[in-house]
């Protein structure tokens, strides 16, 4: 799609996940409507899905002048064939300037397909989105090479402008219920679900195993733990803070813990509001997985450990004797008694 | 079975060091290896071989230097590679790099599966598969764990995503990108390693695929990269020893307070 006659308008891909809408769709839109507020166009999120359990109108709240939904029996389980097809279609029929998708398993395949079928340039993982003054174009930053580096890029000939976005990288805003705005079903041509995929089914991970990735508390554990069963002190404070636990490549090596809790290059990259490293040392490819959470916290015997170069706080002593003193004073803090 | 392995040659470590003047990385000097993803790409096409019969064919995009990686290939049991490297293909971004691996599988295919690792250690897009695929007419899945034939021309595949793990099913032939427990490369053995170093390497450019210049390469790319920088951490870290201890706890409680994290309960 060559020679942009750049609309300002932006299309939003939202996220439905087993019926639940992810908050990263309210993230994007209201970024999406600052940055369309610069160049004076629409927001419209499209989400697809076969239930949800949020009134897809809330969405107009949080920024979005149209809130486009694809509901059909059909979307129940993901396919990224029938997804890329929907928002081609859409991307197609609208002509929006910018599109915009979370940087999540979903968006992160849906993307780079969309991009190849319309002929245009994707971002990867942004966490930094602007409207270059002038140019109008989208300045997109992003973390590469385990977030040694950081990259400005631009689309500057092709349209859509797009964008795959990191969960979490911007605020959710207090709602506006004043804000009026469309939600539209849109009834597409059987031709969208066609599919050479077949999607047999999904199996939900159990328990404890809420994605660390959507926790607002991170408690990571590190070769300093020396055993599984010291995991079980990192869980009890992740209780009482209501996180979550991950950990060091070399724990899940260990076989500790599961490799769906491992934080870093080969792992998940996280950003919560405060994140724990304890008797983690702080290697590269673990701070590419968690340097830019909000407060970073480590606890190390080591003074010299690098992981006390990239933390808020730094607690320099045995984790043995400082986790127990935190989950107690974090007890008597609420009022729990132990 | 044509199984075609797409494998990218990165730095060995990501200590990068920057110009600080003209904003641009100095990677010379820095040692260079197979993306680690792609070798669990290469040894699920070599698994396969060994149950399926056929071929194995490594392909990779790269400078001069690149020819390392496919020599490692070959030395890993792979049966025939693909080089590709025109000084007009430096600074392609996923787009090109998808353009002209798509044709060099046309070219050199038809491959029955196509295996990628799901992104690189350096650029991290994981765009190049799935663009790929789409360039190629198959389709694909991504963040696939496991793989399973029927033998009817399918192949059922676990994808692990944030909650779970997803099954579906995919017609021959398609691509898959591949994560890290997949399974467990093995190393490259006595025999691999002699043939690797015999191996007369052919060196395929933008010419000989077919290509316009405004398809791949810079020219083809339509992201371009306007700056780069370091990551400015600003953190103000404060260390407490020893003694002050009780001193950093109360610190730290006061910021998890400040941020609405300890809410009091009530006694339970
Ligand atoms: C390609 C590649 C990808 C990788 N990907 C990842 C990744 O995704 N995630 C990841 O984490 N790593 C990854 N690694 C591994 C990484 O290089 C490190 O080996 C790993 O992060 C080290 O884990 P650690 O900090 O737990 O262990 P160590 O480096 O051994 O550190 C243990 C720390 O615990 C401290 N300690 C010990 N006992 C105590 C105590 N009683 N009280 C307090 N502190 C104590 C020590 O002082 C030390 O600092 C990768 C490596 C490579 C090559
Ligand atoms: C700092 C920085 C940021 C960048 N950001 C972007 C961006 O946001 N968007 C963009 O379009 N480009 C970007 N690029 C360019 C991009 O890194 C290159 O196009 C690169 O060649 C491929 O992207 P990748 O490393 O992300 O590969 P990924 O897509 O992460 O690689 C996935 C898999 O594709 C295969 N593969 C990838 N490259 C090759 C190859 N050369 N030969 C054979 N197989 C291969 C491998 O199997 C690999 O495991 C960036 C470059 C830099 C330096």
């Amino acid at each position: 799609m060559r020679n942009p006659s750049a609309s300002g308008d932006i299309l939003v891909l939202g996220e439905v996940r087993s019926g639940r809408l992810h908050r990263v769709t309210l993230e994007l839109t209201s970024k999406a409507r600052s940055l369309a507020d610069v160049l004076g166009g629409e927001v419209s999120t499209l989400l697809m899905y076969d239930r949800i359990d949020r009134d897809p109108r809330t969405i107009v709240h949080y920024g979005a002048d149209r809130v486009t939904c694809v509901r059909d029996e059909r979307l129940r389980l993901f396919d990224q064939e029938v997804q890329s097809t929907i928002l081609s279609f859409v991307i197609g029929s609208t002509g929006p300037g910018i599109v915009l998708a979370p940087a999540t398993t979903s968006g992160r395949t849906i993307m780079p397909a969309v991009a190849a079928m319309v002929g245009t340039g994707l971002t990867a993982d942004c966490t930094g989105l602007e409207i270059e003054a002038g140019t109008g174009l989208l300045l997109q930053t992003r973390p590469a090479i385990g977030g040694n580096i950081m990259a400005t890029i631009t689309t500057p000939d092709d349209l859509p402008q797009m964008a795959t976005v990191r969960p979490r990288t911007f605020a959710v805003p207090e709602p506006d219920p004043d804000r009026v705005g469309r939600v539209e079903e849109l009834t597409l041509p059987d031709r969208c679900f066609e599919s050479r995929v077949e999607p047999l089914g999904h199996e939900g991970s159990s328990g404890d195993d809420v994605n660390i990735q959507d926790r607002d508390v991170i408690i990571s554990g590190g070769k300093g733990m020396k055993r599984e069963e010291s995991f079980r002190l990192l869980r009890e404070l992740a209780e009482l803070l209501d996180g979550g636990v991950g950990a060091s490549r070399a724990a899940v090596d260990n076989k500790w813990i599961a490799y769906s809790h491992q934080v870093g290059l080969s792992g998940k990259v996280v950003a919560p509001k405060v994140y724990f490293a304890v008797g983690i040392s702080g290697s590269v490819q673990h701070l590419a997985g968690m340097q830019t959470s909000g407060l970073v916290v480590a606890i190390n015997k080591d003074p010299e450990a690098p992981i006390f170069r990239v933390a808020d706080i730094g607690l320099c002593g045995d984790l043995f004797d400082i986790v127990p003193r935190l989950i107690e004073g974090l007890r008597e803090r609420k009022g729990v008694s132990g | 079975m044509q199984i075609a392995v797409l494998i990218k040659q990165v730095p060995d470590s990501d200590d990068v060091r920057m110009d600080e003047v003209t904003g641009t990385m100095i990677r010379e000097g820095a040692g260079a290896m197979i993306n680690p993803l792609d070798l669990h790409a290469l040894q699920e096409a070599l698994t396969i071989r060994s149950s399926q019969g056929g071929e194995v064919v490594a392909l990779s995009m790269g400078p001069p230097q690149a020819e390392a990686a496919l020599r490692e290939a070959l030395a890993l049991g792979a049966d025939a590679v693909v080089f590709l490297s025109d000084p007009r293909f430096a600074a392609s971004d996923t787009w090109a790099t998808a353009r002209t691996l798509a044709a060099a599988c046309e070219r050199t295919g038809p491959y029955d599966l196509i295996l990628a690792g799901e992104k690189a250690t350096d650029g991290e897009t994981g765009q190049v598969g799935p663009e790929v695929a789409v360039m190629l007419g198959v389709p694909f899945s991504t963040y696939v764990s496991r793989v399973e034939f029927d033998g009817c021309g399918s192949v059922e595949v676990s994808r692990t995503v944030e909650d779970g793990i997803e099954r579906q099913k995919l017609p021959l032939p398609c691509l898959l990108t591949v994560l890290r427990d997949i399974n467990e490369p093995a190393m490259p053995t006595l025999s691999g390693k002699k043939a690797a170093r015999r191996a007369a390497l052919t060196v395929q450019g933008m010419d000989s695929l077919g290509l316009s210049p405004d398809e791949a390469g810079l020219a083809g790319s339509p992201t371009r990269v306007r700056r780069i920088f370091r990551p400015s951490l600003a953190r103000n870290p404060r260390i407490f020893k020893a003694g002050d201890i009780e001193e950093g706890i109360v610190a730290l409680f006061d910021e998890l307070e400040s941020r609405g994290l300890i809410d009091e309960q009530g006694p339970s």
